[in-house]
């Protein structure tokens, strides 16, 4: 019964076992602790997962390389995409909800928090099962390795004659069982926000994280299913002598295409949806304004979250659709530019009058608007199908992508890390190692990504360990490597700063940023119970009102 | 540059950083665009370098989108810079927080209807060239070719002129006056593949159990790179494509070569023993002879070819060589075996698959 959640130094402190700590945090259902176990297993995954770019960009930093061969390389770019996806942004977008949700509610914990505990294991349980698989080869000549069929695993590729061994069946069942702790979680959020929300909280005044994060959460349980689906069906064709995709029986390639991007479109909103939800609390904070346009926001993530589930098709452009399939997703495709494009402006709305700050965490916020835009647009032109024959299945794709999930999701995530870091560790993160870390870090991120667009202009498709020379590609692939290293080095930057400044930053304080959701108004770290008195709130900034007698938000709303 | 760099604070040296990269990115963007339209052959696959109908249907569609999402990129980025510029907290600020302002449904409403309209024209646009390409009719001057996926080689079969061939195909140049274009039925023999020669169409992938099409009507004979764009495996990456686009006459003469089964040529038949008794005929097939093996590339005219192994090779005697001994040397994953052969049979057979014009 430890009162911190933080509590490492307290068990210590008061002479206690290491392993009791570690007892305690493994057996942990506070929804607090699993936050931080999903944020800290999200980082680990993470340099991994960036070890195996680094792997990619030296093979590809020259062509007819052999730094690795073929095979290692189709694991590498296998294992990075499922890595990043699967192990690191879904789990730590679960992480911070789980944390911030419950307090920014005004609630004790989530709904079900052993149902929060067994999602968590289960999710971490997938990870370290997906990269078992490294160990498992040895005895099959390299067959039964880590999986080498693309993070989509398209059929009939993954078949028992294409993927011998199992190492199709790693990728199968380490991504369906996460699946399994992702839907839990889901489940829990729902719960969580639709029951427990404290007085005076409608549904029009709880932060725009806890909105993001339901539709968020509603998308994850609509779309992990047919996913999971398709696994089974795999093993089933796999082992019990099914043929659902099995094209040389008469299966259908197009069948797997078909139910992995029902799922895959609304995973990227379910990745992005949440850094929608860290700007939508920083760049209000320091800009000292509220949100613009809180009802449309709420709105236009609704709106989003129903038109994903109708564009999945616009990854299948090439696969040879008539004219009026390819027409219906380019129409339902545009359309999902709108709502998203809203929010940009009103990101904008929010910062334009405002006293913007330039602390570390908006800092990342701003270059998330600028980066998002461009990704957006890029999106905007693989839309458009015929676009689209061209540029699908090429670099241009993966610059892309990329823009979205670093330039867009992962810049959110460090911003939410340097925003909320104080509130759950209660010190300060080093300003001048965060500005250092973001200035690389952006220098390095435009550097491989900007170009990265180019070499796809210029013909050259996506997952091939090598490429011939003559072609126009090598000075870009060049200057991306050199890009993922400063990358690199920025992000050795910012873990060196997590861990020095646990131990030497200046403290906190409950509320270090002038801020007014709930989370601000208990102690940092918040003590195990979260509030001592269940707040009651009247209007959307509660702090606000508190700070503000004279003129409250709910006056006006 | 005049600047004084040590006064600066971190942000504004990064800021500064940051602009002279932007310039610099802009300029090189520049450069590798304006490289995109030289005349001659030109060894570089540029989606925006299309000598075909299709291709310059998809560029100049694309052209639309790209200045579409330039203004918008440009008038957004403006208003970003501009605000972070002027609101910018200053040091002599007074403690009071600005104007708390919730939104306003007027500008709400605008920056809602105009980007619904902007939607509006590119569905639009995008429609018209979706249909252009994709429902185009057949003229009666068509050539028809079936190509078929394989682990990692391309088949060419024409069946209306009675050849088959693999990895370098040979269409005629079209007339605009008299359009003689190339239509492609796609399929595959085993995982998903995609055809793509960015200079002359947007790619289609060939999917097993499945026919799709796609065709083409190069403007101007020459060769055009490009390679399979749909992971297929372990050498996805070297399953290039090389489209010889010929004048009518060269075509025709071609065809004809083509045509013709194997040359018969004592000198070499002992080398033509150890392929028709070894395994090599239970995969290739060379016309003429008992080897019909489908289930690698057809080698009647195999000399006819520049490259061997979908690209991967020169076709010298010295990478046949080591093709048949060791194919990992050259192609490693790919599904050829090592045949093992001691180096008189190796010899021998070199000599054989040499005479295959």
């Amino acid at each position: 019964m430890s009162s911190d959640a933080m509590a490492i130094r307290t068990a210590e402190a008061a002479g206690g076992h290491w392993l009791e700590t570690l007892h305690e945090w493994v057996t942990t259902v506070d929804h607090k602790r699993l936050g931080i176990l999903y944020i800290l297993y999200a980082l680990l995954f993470l340099v991994i997962g960036g070890l195996e770019a680094i792997v990619i960009r030296i093979q590809l930093l020259r062509p007819h390389s052999d730094f690795v061969s073929p095979q290692v390389f189709n694991r590498m770019f296998t294992m990075h995409g499922t890595t990043m996806i699967f192990f690191v942004v879904m789990p730590v977008m679960f992480g911070f909800a789980n944390y911030l949700v419950p307090l920014m509610i005004g609630a004790r914990d989530m709904a079900f928090p052993r149902l929060n505990a067994f999602s968590f294991w289960l999710t971490a349980f997938g990870g370290f099962l997906l990269y078992f698989s490294f160990l498992g080869g040895s005895g099959l000549y390299g067959a039964g390795n880590a999986p080498d069929v693309g993070w989509w695993a398209y059929a009939p590729l993954t078949s028992r004659a294409f993927s011998p061994g199992h190492s199709a069946d790693y990728w199968t069942i380490a991504v369906l069982v996460s699946g399994f702790g992702s839907i839990g979680t889901a489940t829990n959020i729902i719960a969580t926000i639709l029951s427990l929300r404290c007085p005076g909280m409608t549904f029009g005044r709880m932060p725009l994280m806890a909105w993001m994060t339901l539709v968020m959460s509603g998308l994850v349980l609509i779309s992990i299913s047919p996913l999971t689906a398709a696994q089974i069906m795999l093993l089933v064709d796999r082992y019990l002598g099914g043929h659902f995709f099995d094209t040389q029986a008469g299966g259908s390639a197009a069948l797997w295409m078909h139910f992995f991007w029902i799922f895959g479109h609304p995973e990227v909103y379910i990745l992005v949806i949440p850094a929608f939800a860290f700007a939508s609390e920083i760049i209000p904070v320091f800009s000292r304004k509220p949100i613009f346009g809180y009802p449309v926001m709420v709105a236009a993530t609704v709106c989003i979250g129903f038109i994903s589930m109708s564009v999945w098709a616009h990854h299948m452009f090439t696969i040879g659709m008539n004219s009026a399939s390819n027409t219906f997703f380019v129409l339902t495709t545009m359309a999902i530019a709108v709502p998203t494009g809203i929010k940009i402006f009103n990101w904008l709305g929010t910062m334009w009058g405002g006293k913007l700050q330039f602390k570390t965490p908006m800092l990342f916020c701003i270059a998330f608007l600028f980066q998002f835009l461009l990704a957006g647009l890029t999106g905007i032109m693989l839309g458009a199908a015929p676009f689209n024959w061209q540029l699908s299945g090429s670099y241009f794709v993966v610059a892309h992508f990329h823009y979205v999930i670093v330039g867009a999701i992962l810049f959110c995530v460090f911003g939410a890390m340097y925003y909320w870091y104080p509130k759950i560790t209660g010190r300060m993160l080093s300003e001048t190692l965060g500005k250092l870390h973001f200035w690389l870090f952006v220098v390095g991120f435009h550097l491989t990504f900007d170009l990265m667009h180019i070499p796809g202009i210029l013909g050259m498709p996506r997952r091939i360990y090598t490429y011939e020379p003559g072609r126009g590609w090598e000075t870009w692939n060049l200057l991306c490597t050199i890009g993922a290293f400063v990358q690199s080095v920025a992000t050795l930057i910012f873990v060196a700063n997590l861990i020095y400044s646990y131990f030497k930053g200046p403290k906190a304080g409950n509320d270090p940023w002038d801020a007014w959701t709930l989370e601000w108004s208990v102690s940092s770290p918040p003590p195990a119970y979260n509030f001592a008195t269940i707040p009651t709130v009247a209007s959307r900034r509660p702090l606000w009102d508190r700070k503000h007698p004279e003129d409250p938000d709910s006056r006006y709303e | 540059m005049g600047v004084n760099w040590r006064g600066m604070a971190s942000n504004e040296i990064g800021q500064r950083v940051t602009g002279i990269l932007l310039l610099i990115f802009g300029l090189l963007l520049a450069a590798t665009l304006c490289t995109a339209a030289t005349p001659g052959d030109n060894p570089i696959p540029n989606i925006f370098d299309p000598q075909s109908t299709p291709a310059d249907s998809l560029f100049h569609l694309s052209m639309f989108v790209l200045v579409i999402c330039g203004l918008i990129f440009v008038v957004v980025a403006t208003l970003l810079v501009y605000a972070v510029v002027k609101f910018r907290a200053r040091a002599d600020d007074s403690a009071h927080e600005p104007p708390q302002v919730y939104g306003s449904t007027q500008i709400e409403l605008a920056w809602t209807v105009i980007p619904i309209l902007i939607v509006v024209v590119l569905v639009l646009a995008t429609t018209r060239v979706i249909h252009v390409v994709q429902d185009a009719k057949k003229p009666p001057n068509v050539v028809e070719v079936i190509a078929i996926g394989h682990q990692f080689w391309w088949e060419f079969r024409y069946p209306a002129l009675g050849v088959v061939t693999a990895n370098e195909l040979h269409i005629p140049v079209s007339d605009p006056a008299n359009p003689s274009p190339t239509f492609l039925k796609l399929l595959s023999a085993d995982t998903d593949h995609s055809f793509w020669v960015p200079q002359l169409a947007g790619k289609t992938d060939l999917i097993p159990n499945r026919v799709n099409e796609m065709w083409m009507d190069p403007h101007r004979t020459g060769i055009f790179l490009g390679q399979c764009a749909q992971y297929c495996g372990t050498q996805h990456a070297k399953m290039l494509l090389q489209v010889s686009v010929d004048s009518p006459e060269d075509f025709r003469n071609w065809v004809n070569a083509q045509k013709l089964p194997a040359k018969q040529d004592d000198s070499v038949s002992a080398g033509r023993k150890v392929f028709e008794t070894t395994a090599c005929i239970n995969c290739h097939a060379v016309a003429g002879t008992a080897a019909t093996g489908r289930f690698g590339p057809d080698l009647t005219h195999m000399m006819s070819r520049r490259t061997i192994a979908a690209g991967v090779a020169e076709n010298t005697p010295e990478n046949l060589g080591m093709w048949i001994q060791d194919p990992d040397m050259i192609k490693p994953g790919s599904l050829m075996p090592a045949m093992k052969l001691s180096d008189a049979d190796l010899d021998a057979l070199v000599r054989y698959l040499e005479t295959l014009r």
